[in-house]
This record gives structure tokens, C-alpha cells and sequence, in this order.
């Protein structure tokens, strides 16, 4: 029992890593609370799904989810956030509201309210032990969690296009001045972002099964309670701050069967927290 | 008949965009919560009117107190966090009072509140009665931000927007007049709560949730922040919209975030913002500093 709730809440929290890594990097170089970066996560399980329709290989429609909804997050940079860098956030997070609220809607049009199914056959079976059980699907989301993190965390501390990123991040004129190309990083940092959070919901529509329109609501707002507590910008606090509320949110759900909405525990979480430590779990000085 | 109705509504959202404008507006603090204290409001009325049968008059000051007493109460909690932490600690307020809503039985829990017909001196009062009462709460609203804008308060709190810093070095309380703006900001959404308990007769925690707090904030930001012609605006446009498109009723959210984007990208200080310079301040004009710090 311990120890499935212990796997459960590994995935759930990778699938909230991968999730709120995309808002950590438009945070970390925009100071924006993307909300918007939720609808790519709708995107992408709507574009993983319909890809996989059609070609019927997993990797294939997980690599294009990825490059197709980085594009998106490019394209509304370079013709939306662009122009409001330097606005008050206020304003930035009105505008990925709106932005969300449009591609939510965007997709129940095309595709319907309904919630669609994501039937994916996998490659390898999942694993059976004497009381654990782990079906292929979460072995599927921890790999890919796992790849994906840690090409990031190469790209941001091991290449010089990370030291570049890096520098972005805490000032971006003193990056321009020092001849970074600001305007590629921020692109990049888009792309990333945008495209994490495409296959984030692409695994999820093949771990449940299922996609609606809808499906990012509850991820838009549970990943600004866990982008605070991993300190904001801070994209190793991120991925810490994602398994602790995947891990409490299954043993709360599974021991104590609170009566509270599960959904509400990052946000109960998150108040206590910043009361004890108003910059978040793991604030750091540098990114 | 329908125009009374829609009236009603757009009003108490006008209420509610002047109500987030004086905290966000001039003391330029983010508060993407203030559905929550709209729905405390429309909970104690609901409470007081339905279960105890309680009058209107008071049923009204009691709301406006309890959502006012709970704002001063976050007001001075959110004091420790700054600007982007501030905004998320009232995103999460929200989720918080909306699952308290939804689950607790008192509160009616998944089956809502119903609250009985309004009366006045027992008499009862029809739409329009309500529309009388709530474009009167309106103008009071009104009058009085138009007294805060030109007291010493609304100057104090002005200067804690334009520059915290310096406002603290003249000598002003600045944590006093933040959490007396977060209470008097509070205290008018308590008021539009009860008045919109009377006018929907039947509420429910889905009617206070973020979406709302993101819809009344918008508001008062496309109308113009700092400003009070600016929230009435904002509110009647954004108010208006779901009516006004009920033939595309279909694309109505489509068109909704449509305007939202289109409004901030070429008229970001909002319709009656254009020459308003105190809202340029609010405009960031230094860099952002790194993630997790504050200056």
C-alpha cells in the first residue's frame, strides 16, 4: 500500500514537474504568471492524440506535440508577450488569461465538448510485483519526465546557450549589453516552456485515457501554487516542489481521505508556506 | 423585464470593478481574489436571510463587515509577500474559500443556499426595487471613491503605488494604509455579495469562483485602473458582452478572450487610462530583478 502510493505520487508529480516547468521559464526570464501555458498543455494533448491517430507511433506524436506547441508558444511571444515586456503583470496576466481562455474554447469548437479517448498501445508491458503494481502507462510518464528534465537541465547548466539563459534570467539588458542574443533565448525559453507543457498533457490524455477542452483548468491554477513553492523562476525548485505535492496530495488523498478537494491541498499548502516563508520553498539567489 | 435584469447585473459588477480598483487600482497591490469576498457576502446574506431571516439593511451591513473583517485579516497576513507572491496567495485564498463553500454542509455544500425574495419594511420589492437598490449602492460607491481620490488617504495610498520606498521615507504607514485599502476594498465586494444573493435567489460556490475574480479584475483593467469612470466602463463592455453576442452564444468565450488580448496589446492602460498619469507609474519602468527577490 505504502509503497503504490509512493509510485502514484512519483508520477503524479512528474506529470506536475513536466507541467509547471514551462511557467518556470516564462517566469524566469519574463516575470509573467503564464497561465496561457496551460492551453498548451491542452494543445498538446489534442495534437499528440490526433498525430497518433494518424501515424500511429507514440514517440513520433510525443516528439511533434513537443515541436508543434513550442512553435505556438514561439509564434504568441514574438506577436503578443513581446509587446507587453516591461508592462505591469497585471496587465501580462490578463492577457494569458485571455490567451487561455481562446484556445480552450478554440478547441471544444473544433473537437467538441466531450472528452475524447486516448487509447495508445505501448511498447512494454508494465511491471507486476507481489503488492505493486505499475501499469506501462506510468512507466511511459516517468521516462519521458525523466528525458526530458534531464536535457533541460543539460541545455541550462552544462551548454553555453544555458549560461546564456542563465544570465537572461537575472538581468536582460546587462545579457544584451554583453552581446547575448536576447531575442533567441527568449524564443527558446518559449519553445521549451510551451512544448513541456504539450507533452505533460499529452501523457496525461494517455495515462487517463482521456482529453476534453477542459482539462487544463485545474493544471493552470495548481501549477502557479507549485511554481511558488519551488521559489519562483526556479526551475530544480519546480521539480522538488512538484513530487512533495504529488506525494502529499495521494498519501492525504489515500490515509486521511481529507474533505477537502484534493485540488484545493497546493493552494492550502501554499498559504501556509508563504506565511512561513514569504519567497517560497526554495528561493535562491541565482537561477 | 430584461433590461431590468441585466442592468441588476452589469451594476453589481460595476460595485465590484470599483471595489478591486481601490486596491489594485491605487494602492497598486494585485488582487486576483476578490471574487471570494464577493462570495463571503453572498454566503452571510444567504445565512442570514435564509436561515435566521434576517432583514436587508442588516443582512447588507453584516456582509459587508464579515467579507471586510476577512480582507482586513489577509490584508495583513499578505503584508509579508510582495507583488507576484501577492497575487498567487489570493489566487489561493480563492481556491480555498470556494472549496470551504463546497464542501462545507453549513454552507450548503454541492446544493447551494437559497435566499428568500427581497423585503423592505415588509414589503416586497420586485426587480425594480432591486435595480433602485443597487444602482443607489452604485452611486455610493461611487461618491465615495470620488472622496477617497482627493483625501489624504487616497493620496497616501497613490504614493504607496507610485513608490513604496519613498512614500515610507515621507513618513507613511505604508503597511497600515495597504491593509486599510485591502479592508475597504473587501468591505464593497461584501456589499455587492449581498445584493447579488438577492438577485440571483440561489447561490452556489461555482459563482465565486477565480474565473470571477478574473473577470471583475479585467474589468476594472480594460475600463482603466486608477481611474473611476474606468471600472464602469470596463464592467458595462465586459458585462454587456454575453448579451450583446447571444446570437454567436457559441463563440461568446472565444470573443471574450479575444477582446481581453486585443485590449491589452494596443490599449493596455485600459479606455479611460489614455492620459491618466498616474497610471503611467503603475506601468513597470524599472527591470524585472531576479526571480525570487525583491529589491
Amino acid at each position: 500500500m505504502f509503497l503504490q502510493q509512493l509510485v502514484n505520487g512519483v508520477v503524479i508529480g512528474s506529470v506536475y514537474a513536466l507541467t509547471a516547468m514551462g511557467a518556470t521559464l516564462v517566469y524566469g526570464i519574463l516575470r509573467v504568471l503564464d497561465i496561457a501555458n496551460a492551453g498548451a498543455y491542452v494543445i498538446g494533448a489534442y495534437i499528440g492524440m490526433t498525430i497518433y491517430a494518424l501515424t500511429g507511433n507514440l514517440f513520433a506524436s510525443l516528439v511533434a506535440t513537443l515541436i508543434v506547441s513550442g512553435l505556438i508558444g514561439v509564434g504568441l511571444e514574438r506577436f503578443i508577450y513581446l509587446r507587453l515586456f516591461n508592462k505591469s503583470p497585471v496587465i501580462l496576466l490578463i492577457t494569458s488569461i485571455g490567451i487561455f481562455i481562446f484556445i480552450e474554447d478554440l478547441l471544444r469548437l473544433l473537437n467538441g465538448p466531450y472528452a475524447k479517448r486516448f487509447p495508445a498501445k505501448l511498447p512494454f508491458d508494465g511491471v507486476q510485483l507481489a503488492n505493486l503494481s505499475i501499469p506501462g502507462t506510468w512507466i511511459l510518464v516517468m521516462v519521458v519526465t525523466a528525458v526530458l528534465l534531464f536535457v533541460l537541465w543539460y541545455i541550462l547548466y552544462h551548454t553555453k546557450i544555458g549560461l546564456a539563459w542563465r544570465a537572461t534570467a537575472q538581468d536582460i539588458e546587462i545579457a544584451k549589453a554583453m552581446g547575448i542574443n536576447v531575442n533567441l533565448i527568449v524564443a527558446l525559453n518559449f519553445f521549451l516552456g510551451y512544448g513541456f507543457a504539450a507533452v505533460a498533457g499529452s501523457l496525461i490524455g494517455i495515462m487517463y485515457n482521456s482529453i476534453s477542452p477542459t482539462m487544463g483548468d485545474i493544471p493552470a491554477y495548481k501549477m502557479l501554487a507549485i511554481i511558488v513553492l519551488g521559489g519562483l523562476g526556479n526551475p530544480v525548485g519546480t521539480v522538488i516542489a512538484a513530487l512533495v505535492i504529488g506525494l502529499v496530495e495521494t498519501f492525504i488523498g489515500g490515509y486521511i481521505g481529507f474533505f477537502f478537494p484534493r485540488d484545493a491541498i497546493a493552494f492550502v499548502a501554499l498559504i501556509i508556506l508563504l506565511l512561513i516563508r514569504p519567497k517560497g520553498l526554495f528561493a535562491s539567489k541565482n537561477i | 423585464m430584461y433590461l431590468i435584469v441585466v442592468a441588476t447585473i452589469v451594476s453589481i459588477y460595476a460595485i465590484l470593478a470599483l471595489s478591486v480598483n481601490i486596491v489594485t487600482g491605487y494602492t497598486g497591490r494585485p488582487n486576483l481574489g476578490q471574487a471570494s469576498f464577493f462570495g463571503i457576502g453572498a454566503y452571510t446574506t444567504a445565512i442570514l436571510a435564509g436561515k435566521y431571516g434576517v432583514g436587508f439593511m442588516p443582512s447588507l451591513i453584516i456582509s459587508g463587515m464579515i467579507a471586510g473583517i476577512i480582507g482586513l485579516l489577509l490584508g495583513l497576513v499578505s503584508l509579508r509577500v510582495k507583488e507576484d507572491f501577492l497575487a498567487i496567495t489570493t489566487i489561493g485564498f480563492n481556491f480555498v474559500i470556494v472549496a470551504i463553500f463546497q464542501y462545507v454542509p453549513f454552507f450548503g455544500a454541492s446544493m447551494g443556499l437559497s435566499i428568500p425574495p427581497l423585503k423592505l419594511f415588509s414589503i416586497p420589492i420586485g426587480h425594480i426595487g432591486l435595480l433602485a437598490i443597487v444602482l443607489l449602492l452604485m452611486l455610493l460607491v461611487i461618491l465615495f471613491s470620488y472622496r477617497l481620490e482627493r483625501s489624504w488617504l487616497g493620496i497616501a495610498l497613490v504614493s504607496i503605488r507610485n513608490n513604496e520606498d519613498a512614500a515610507e521615507s515621507l513618513g507613511i504607514d505604508v503597511r497600515r494604509f495597504k491593509v486599510i485599502s485591502f479592508g475597504i476594498s473587501t468591505f464593497i465586494a461584501g456589499l455587492a455579495g449581498c445584493v447579488y444573493a438577492y438577485y440571483m435567489g440561489f447561490i452556489m460556490s461555482y459563482n465565486f469562483q477565480f474565473m470571477t475574480s478574473i473577470a471583475i479584475l479585467s474589468m476594472a483593467v480594460v475600463g482603466g485602473l486608477g481611474t473611476i469612470a474606468g471600472p464602469i466602463i470596463g464592467a458595462v463592455i465586459l458585462g454587456l458582452i454575453p448579451e450583446v453576442f447571444r446570437f454567436a452564444s457559441d463563440y461568446r468565450l472565444l470573443i471574450y478572450g479575444t477582446i481581453l488580448v486585443l485590449m491589452m496589446c494596443f490599449k493596455p492602460q485600459g479606455i479611460m487610462g489614455g492620459d491618466n498619469s498616474t497610471f503611467i507609474n503603475l506601468i513597470r519602468k524599472t527591470p524585472p530583478k531576479t526571480a525570487g527577490m525583491d529589491k
